[in-house]
């Protein structure tokens, strides 16, 4: 079970958060119910598949002011002439009525900071019959919250997120919770990996001193925000990776003194966790894609991962300003017999118990993409309905076709007025995947003594090798015998070409073991190492020891070539999911895969003993202290023979009477 | 399974130490017991020497009486007794296990018999600093100072008593050697490593036990079990423990500085918070040697049950742990016990009469 102990800070946090979103969400649905009917209209401004440039479509809010809801009611008389009144698309929506609270959003404009919001869905089947859908909301705000100005209006950024970054000076944050384990050998590669349990790293700005206690209290404060256990996170499972975790937005501060990186890959993710992921959504889960995201559907499932990502971007090509990019993202793999019942059928509702009706109106673009590449005839599986929405893009070192829904446009929903898509398999077989780069890890050996971890990193490449950063972290208690590292692939002696490696301190920092690897083409890179096992204080284990204690995964940072050229640069066309990293070159792509996290039994001392053994210690201390009190105070004497009782017994009777004694 | 050098407490000079001869590690410990074999050895033969001189005064001045002659050491049985110590040390399995097992208490070892032949030498210096060496290796022997002091007093004939100021002097001037190399010792290990986190790495580690991993010792399960709360309690009083009997130990010993050295090593190797079999060098008497044989023998069977096989839990070592302590600690006290009767029986006879002419039976009172 997740413990949320929420602290004081991040509870006072939490319901303020809280209380923002639920003004944000009211606000949401009344502008909903008017812009509805002006979405017919529209609909045919939007035939083609990019996103629309800044004049957007009513509703979306291309450029909306920062000002609070509750400023913009007051001033709907001043504001009737805004300079937006000229574009296109209020000429094609002048026919409805009431939109003028629709139009007063946008003509409050705020000096220069706009924000924008999309939403996308990316559906896959998988080989193994299994199905991959992944959702990802990205809002961009062109403003600079660790700046010198304050900034205390929020529009779609969620507020609560806003201040933490202020407050603590965050450069780039990264969130993850993970329920299951992504299997890249039946699934191929996900378009966020993420480890099982919690992730959390985070750059700092360099105008932080005291990183350390900045960090302590942030992840207090997240706690609060997530109702997650990262108040867990202390020196004893955070690192200072020195390579493996490079900022991914805009800046060149790479000293990785700013950096910290933790996991717990304990923590059970659950509604819980996954209500205050939604309440950072400009729509919380009241409209758009975010109604899929129910609970009840969503735990139902083999693997679920949502994540928060907050980096600063370019705001333009010439990368002159940067803006700040929130992306929250959720994967999430349905089984084909527990979900699916077997059989090799999937459709949104079958999915997620719910069909969509409509875009967030916020939002400036909402798509559901199907992932098509396997299926260019449509030989393999049946869509419908059918979109003549066609989109490629180069994802994960391939390229890949997609058919595109775009739901700010009403056609997509059909008379019925909701979409609901549903693939149907013409054949029961898959082809096995064999992704270019995969990984296992496990422990070996017996007793509870002494151990060996073994990271196998398999490059399935036939010809080609391409290097790999291997990041362990490895708790204290396991003690690492770091002269035992061996790297062997094909038989042979793997020399690292960079190797980073802090021993661990006792009850402070764990191992940190990071090396740069050249992987041969077509082999298998086993990386082993010794460790011994501690024996802890009683208070230190969990409550359940027998179980074992939990090591994080690996993580295994690659550049792998790609089969087609990547594209390089960063244009705002591109899907979300395809610009999650950025690409420095064409011939490959950058990727990260976690190993399993380990699970190591430790000794463990007898629970129901702290009494007795403290009392038998003390005993045998104290024989030892009073023989040689003994043998210190007294000396030796001619025994005289004792009286016996009975003249004892007298002697004392004649004392009371007087008499001298016998 | 590769041994790594189970460096118990490895100070900076050690680990520089170390740097040249990581290569020839077998044969640095080996030179080191073997030094240690030839230290006491010599040593051994020192103290016989003093011993028989003594008694050639004691004799000569009829301090002994008529009845104890057979307590006397002749010199006969006492010849092969150096050899003997040498040979025990150097053949008892607990050292080649640590030799093995490339245990650092190997070097300690050798370094307390260096100071142990040195100050029955009597060579004043190289006692401090063999003492001092000792000390930074692990604070424990901070205790030997007191008998190496009182024996090297005895030896220059200085009176132990307050007001005399040479006693002062010749204890200020050897308290000055100790420190001063103490202080050189550990000024060199700072300008080795650049700063002084070295200080809390090495004594706080001995001095706060936070490294449960079983051992013979008390320590480990009492603080893996103990209640946080009192833990500093039970820390201050367990090391306070080892510390506290110098005093009326010297008290008593003082005339007899070399076995109260004995004494305490003796209790250093039962009550010290990391304890390892190749700091047991003690002879053994009948019901304490099959206990401690048996444990011996016990260690490792318990020690597979509980971490191998799963079918016996902590408290099986536990309790051959206290076991192996509670035969160490009476080893110790009847050592302690008849030394203080030899001694006895040395002053007032060996065949001690009752008032009424009967045979009577000592006893501690």
């Amino acid at each position: 079970m997740a413990a949320y102990r929420c602290e004081c800070v991040g509870l006072l946090l939490f319901m303020l958060c809280t209380s923002f979103t639920v003004h944000i969400d009211a606000d949401v649905h009344d502008y909903t119910t008017q812009v509805t009917d002006t979405e017919s209209d529209v609909a045919d401004a939007e035939s083609v598949l990019v996103p629309d440039p800044p004049p957007a479509p009513l509703g979306t809010g291309g450029k909306q002011s920062p000002q609070e809801e509750v400023v913009v009611e007051a001033e709907v008389v001043e504001a009737e002439d805004g300079p937006w009144e000229a574009t296109e698309v209020r000429g094609e929506v002048d026919d409805v009525g009431d939109d003028g609270d629709a139009n007063d959003h946008r003509v409050v404009d705020g000096p220069s900071s706009t924000d924008d919001f999309k939403e996308e869905l990316v559906i896959r089947p998988l080989s193994s019959g299994d199905i991959y859908a992944s959702f990802q909301f990205r809002t961009v705000w062109d403003t600079d919250l660790t700046g010198d100005q304050k900034v205390s209006h929020y529009r779609l950024f969620p507020k609560s997120l806003g201040q933490v970054i202020t407050k603590f000076s965050v450069r780039e944050l990264h969130i993850s919770f993970t329920q299951g384990y992504w299997r890249t050998m039946q699934w191929g590669q996900p378009y966020q990996p993420s480890p099982p349990g919690a992730e959390l790293w985070v750059w700092f700005q360099d105008t932080v001193t005291d990183v350390d206690g900045t960090w302590k209290e942030l992840t207090n404060v997240l706690s609060g925000i997530f109702c997650a256990s990262l108040n867990f996170i202390d020196s004893t499972n955070t690192v200072q990776p020195s390579a493996s975790f490079k900022p991914l937005g805009v800046g060149n501060v790479t000293d990785h003194r700013f950096l910290r990186y933790a996991t717990l890959p304990r923590e059970i993710v659950c509604t819980e966790n996954l209500t205050p992921w939604k309440k950072l959504l400009p729509c919380g889960s009241k409209a758009g894609l975010s109604v899929l995201l129910k609970s009840e559907k969503l735990f139902h499932s083999t693997f679920h991962s949502q994540a928060v990502h907050v980096r600063p971007v370019c705001q333009d090509p010439q990368c002159r300003t940067t803006s700040l990019e929130l992306r929250q993202t959720l994967n999430v793999v349905f089984d084909l017999h527990t979900s699916g019942q077997g059989k090799r059928e999937w459709s949104l509702f079958k999915m997620f118990s719910r069909t969509l009706t409509e875009a967030c109106p916020l939002a400036s673009s909402s798509k559901v993409y199907i992932d098509m590449t396997d299926n260019p005839q449509g030989e393999q599986f049946e869509l419908s309905p059918a979109t003549p929405l066609l989109s490629q893009a180069v994802v994960l070192g391939d390229r890949r076709t997609y058919s595109v829904y775009d739901l700010t446009q009403q056609g997509t929903f059909g008379s019925t007025r909701s979409l609901n898509m549903l693939l149907r398999w013409k054949s029961a077989e898959g082809n096995m995947l064999r992704p270019l780069l995969h990984s296992e890890r496990y422990v070996a050996g017996y007793g509870l003594q002494t151990g060996e971890i073994h990271t196998l990193m398999y490059n399935n490449h036939p010809y080609r090798a391409f290097p790999v950063l291997l990041l362990s972290t490895v708790p204290w208690y396991l003690r690492l015998y770091i002269h035992t590292l061996t790297v062997t692939s094909k038989g042979k002696d793997n020399k690292p070409s960079y190797i980073h490696y802090q021993p661990s301190k006792d009850r402070e920092r764990p191992h940190l073991l990071e090396m740069l690897l050249q992987l041969p083409p077509n082999s298998v890179t086993e990386v082993t190492v010794e460790f011994e096992r501690a024996l802890l204080k009683w208070t230190e284990y969990t409550p359940d020891p027998n179980h074992g204690f939990y090591v994080g995964s690996s993580v295994i940072s690659a550049l792998v070539p790609s089969v087609v050229a990547m594209d390089t640069d960063s244009s705002p066309e591109r899907p979300l999911f395809s610009s999650f990293f950025p690409c420095k070159e064409e011939a490959s792509y950058f990727t990260r895969l976690y190993t399993e996290p380990l699970l190591v039994n430790l000794p463990t001392p007898d629970f129901s003993m702290p009494y007795n053994v403290i009392c038998l210690t003390c005993t045998v201390v104290a024989v030892g202290y009073g023989s040689l009190y003994n043998l210190l105070t007294r000396t030796f004497q001619v025994e005289e023979p004792s009286p016996g009782l009975a003249k004892r017994i007298a002697n004392v009777i004649r004392r009371m009477r007087g008499v001298a004694p016998l | 399974m590769a041994a790594p050098l189970t460096l118990l407490l490895i100070t900076p000079l050690v680990i520089y130490l170390f740097h040249f001869l990581v290569d020839y590690a077998e044969i640095t410990f080996i030179l080191a017991d073997c030094l240690t074999a030839v230290a006491l050895y010599l040593a051994v033969k020192e103290y016989n020497k003093q011993v028989f001189r003594k008694q050639k005064f004691a004799l000569e001045a009829d301090r002994y009486p008529m009845d104890c002659l057979e307590l006397i050491r002749s010199p006969t049985e006492m010849y092969y007794i150096p050899l003997k110590v040498a040979m025990f040390y150097l053949l008892n399995p607990f050292t080649i296990l640590s030799c093995v097992a490339k245990c650092t208490c190997g070097l300690n070892n050798a370094v307390i018999a260096l100071f142990i032949l040195s100050t029955l030498r009597g060579s004043d210096l190289l006692s401090a600093i063999f003492l001092a060496l000792a000390t930074y290796q692990s604070i424990y022997p901070l205790t030997l100072c007191v008998p190496a002091l009182l024996f090297l007093l005895q030896r220059q004939y200085i009176p132990v008593n307050v007001r005399w100021s040479s006693f002062w002097l010749y204890t200020l001037q050897y308290l000055f050697m100790f420190l001063g190399s103490l202080v050189v010792l550990i000024g060199l290990s700072f300008f080795l490593l650049g700063s002084w986190d070295f200080l809390p790495a090495v004594y706080g580690f001995i001095l706060s036990v936070p490294d449960l991993t079983p051992n013979i010792g008390l320590f480990w399960y009492f603080f893996a079990e103990m209640f946080d709360h009192f833990r500093l309690f039970f820390l201050c009083v367990f090391q306070i423990n080892v510390f506290f009997y110098t005093l009326p130990l010297s008290i008593k010993l003082k005339e007899h500085p070399v076995f109260l050295i004995f004494m305490q090593i003796a209790v250093i190797a039962i009550f010290k918070s990391y304890p390892t079999s190749g700091t047991t060098f003690l002879r053994n008497i009948f019901l304490v040697s099959c206990v401690l044989l048996a444990c011996s023998a016990l260690f490792p069977v318990l020690w597979h049950l509980w971490i191998y096989a799963g079918s016996a839990n902590s408290n099986f070592y536990y309790a051959i742990t206290l076991l192996f302590s509670v035969a160490q600690i009476l080893l110790v006290s009847d050592y302690f016990y008849a030394y203080l009767r030899r001694e006895h029986h040395l002053t007032n006879g060996l065949y001690l009469k009752k008032k009424d002419g009967s045979e009577a039976t000592l006893v501690l009172k």
